[in-house]
C-alpha cells in the first residue's frame, strides 16, 4: 500500500505526565493513561510516533467506556482489548472502524505472523512504561 | 434460566457448538464445540444431570481433533448425524466419522483463498455449503461415498461472508456477510448451477451492519438474522407466494414457478442488545429464538401473537441471562430433542449448558 502521507509534519513530543489527578475524576484518569499509552506508539509507515505525527493530542482524547473504545482526534478508533490497546496504522478512518470492530477478522489477521510482527513492533515503544 | 453444566478444556475462545441431531435423546447428549486453540472437542453426558461438580458431572470429552492448523471457526452435523464437517481459517474445509471413538477425516474441501468462516449440510445430506473471507459462497456434493465436488462457486457478495445456512427442507441456501446483506441462493431450473434469486439489505430494511448469523424457524417459513447493527430482524420465507399477501394480487404469477420466493421484513426486534450479536438460534420445537452477544448475555424471545397471521410478526423477550460468559458470547444452539437446552459457546473458552425455567 502507497505511503498516504509521504511527507509528515512532525511535532513535539510533550513530556510524560507522571502525576496522576486527584481521585474522584475518573474520566480524567483514564484518558491520560489512554493518551500514556497511545502517544508512544509507532506509526508502522513512518518512523515517528502518533503523537509526533499530531494524530493524537491530550485534548482530543475521549474515554467510552460503554463501547470499550478510546476515541481520539481526528476520530481515530481504538480497539480497547483487555489488558491491550490495538491501533492500525492505516488512515483510511471508517472502513477501519468497521474493521477494528470485527473481531473475527482481527484474530484471523493477527494469525498472521507477519502482521502479528507489526503490530508489535509498533506497540514496542509501550514496554518501557509497563 | 440456570446454568446446568460448565465444559472446560478449550484452551482459547469456543466459536460454535453444535449438537449431533440424532445421537441427542432425552438421557444422551453429544455435542461438538470448536475454537480458536485449533481443536475440535465432542462432549458427551446427559442433560438431566445438573451437578455442578466436575467428579460427578455425567458430562466429559469423548474426543478432540487437534490436526487443525489454525483456528476452526464452524462445526455442523450432518442430518443423519454421521458426519461432522468443520470451518477452517486455513480455508479448507473438513468432513470427519467417529470410527471406533476417534474421529477420522474422511473428504477435505478445498478452493477458499482465505479464512473459511462457516460450513452447512443441506437438509437431504447430500450437500455441503462453505464461505469466507474471499466472499464467495462454494456448493459441494457429495458424488460418491466420502467424495465431495464443487458444485458452484457463487460470487455476489462483496465483502467477507460469515454465515452460510440451508434452508431445512428445500435445497434453497442463504448467506449472510460482512456487506450488511443476506443473499439466497437457488439451483438454475436446469439445474447446473446456482444463482442469487434475491438480497436482503438495508433497502429491504435489512441491516445496516455486518449481518453475523441467521436460522430458520422448524419449518423454513421463517428466518431470523442478527447483526452489528444490534438488531435481529425476522423474514417471511415462505415458499408459497400466495401466502405472501403482497403477492397475492399478482395472477399472472405462473404457479409452476417454484423460485418465487420473495422473502419479505417482518419484525425489528431493536433496543435488546448492547454488543454486536453474534448468533441466533431458533428452536425447532418451542418456537423460542435465543441470541449470543458481545455484551455477555444470551436473550432468548418469544412470539406474542398468533403465528398464523403471516403478514405481521411481534416478538418481545421472555429471558436474559446476563453474564453468561464472563466475555462475549459467540454462539447459542437450542437441544433438538429437550425444548428447555440450550447449549453456549464464549470468549471465555468455556461451552455451558443453561436449562430455560418457565
Amino acid at each position: 500500500m502507497a505511503l498516504q502521507n509521504a511527507n509528515p509534519v512532525i511535532h513535539e513530543r510533550k513530556a510524560t505526565r507522571r502525576q496522576r489527578p486527584s481521585i474522584g475524576d475518573e474520566s480524567a484518569v483514564e484518558e491520560i493513561d489512554a493518551l500514556e499509552h497511545l502517544r508512544d506508539i509507532r506509526d508502522p509507515e513512518h518512523p515517528y510516533s502518533l503523537e509526533q505525527l499530531n494524530v493524537l493530542a491530550e485534548e482530543g482524547i475521549e474515554v467510552d467506556d460503554k463501547q470499550s473504545s478510546v476515541l481520539t482526534l481526528p476520530r481515530l478508533r481504538v480497539r480497547k482489548i483487555p489488558g491491550k490497546l490495538f491501533v492500525c496504522g492505516s488512515w483510511i478512518i471508517l472502513a477501519v472502524n468497521k474493521q477494528l470492530n470485527d473481531k473475527e477478522r482481527v484474530v484471523a489477521a493477527m494469525e498472521n505472523p507477519y502482521l502479528a510482527q507489526t503490530v508489535r513492533d509498533c506497540l514496542a515503544p509501550l514496554e518501557e512504561y509497563e | 434460566m440456570e446454568a446446568i453444566q460448565e465444559l472446560e478444556g478449550h484452551t482459547d475462545r469456543v466459536w460454535s457448538v453444535a449438537w449431533n441431531p440424532v445421537a441427542s435423546s432425552s438421557n444422551r447428549s453429544v455435542l461438538a464445540s470448536c475454537g480458536g486453540d485449533k481443536t475440535v472437542r465432542i462432549w458427551e453426558g446427559d442433560c438431566s444431570d445438573s451437578s455442578s461438580s466436575s467428579s460427578s458431572s455425567s458430562w466429559s470429552c469423548k474426543a478432540v481433533i487437534d490436526s487443525f492448523k489454525r483456528t476452526v471457526r464452524s462445526c455442523h452435523w450432518s442430518p443423519d448425524g454421521k458426519l461432522l464437517a468443520t470451518a477452517c481459517f486455513d480455508g479448507i474445509g473438513a468432513v470427519w466419522e467417529d470410527v471406533g471413538g476417534d474421529y477420522e477425516c474422511v473428504a477435505t474441501l478445498e478452493g477458499h483463498e482465505n479464512e473459511m468462516k462457516s460450513i452447512a449440510w443441506s437438509a437431504s445430506g447430500t450437500l455441503l455449503a462453505t464461505c469466507g473471507r474471499d466472499k464467495s459462497v462454494w456448493i459441494w456434493e457429495m458424488e460418491a461415498e466420502n467424495d465431495f465436488q464443487t458444485v458452484s462457486v457463487l460470487n455476489g457478495h462483496s465483502q467477507d461472508v460469515k454465515t452460510v445456512l440451508f434452508h431445512p427442507t428445500e435445497d434453497i441456501l442463504v448467506s449472510s456477510s460482512y456487506d450488511n446483506s443476506i443473499k439466497v441462493w437457488a439451483p438454475d431450473p436446469n439445474g447446473d448451477d446456482w444463482s442469487c434469486v434475491q438480497t436482503l439489505a438495508e433497502p429491504n430494511q435489512g441491516h445496516s451492519s455486518t449481518v453475523w448469523s441467521v436460522a430458520f424457524d422448524a419449518d423454513g417459513k421463517r428466518m431470523v438474522s442478527c447483526s452489528d447493527d444490534l438488531l435481529l430482524v425476522v423474514w417471511d420465507t415462505s415458499t408459497n407466494p400466495l401466502e405472501s399477501s403482497w403477492l397475492s394480487f399478482i395472477i399472472l404469477l405462473p404457479l409452476i414457478f417454484k423460485f418465487c420466493l420473495f422473502r419479505k421484513h417482518l419484525c425489528t426486534l431493536s433496543g435488546y442488545h448492547e454488543r454486536t450479536i453474534y448468533s441466533v438460534h431458533w428452536s425447532r420445537r418451542s418456537g423460542l429464538i435465543a441470541s449470543a452477544a458481545g455484551d455477555d448475555a444470551i436473550r432468548v424471545f418469544a412470539e406474542a401473537n398468533d403465528p398464523s397471521y403471516t403478514s405481521r410478526a411481534v416478538f418481545s423477550m421472555v429471558g436474559k441471562q446476563q453474564k453468561a460468559h464472563s466475555t462475549d458470547v459467540n454462539c447459542v444452539r437450542w437441544h433438538p430433542k429437550d425444548d428447555d437446552i440450550l447449549a453456549s459457546a464464549g470468549d471465555d473458552g468455556l461451552v455451558k449448558l443453561w436449562r430455560i425455567l418457565s
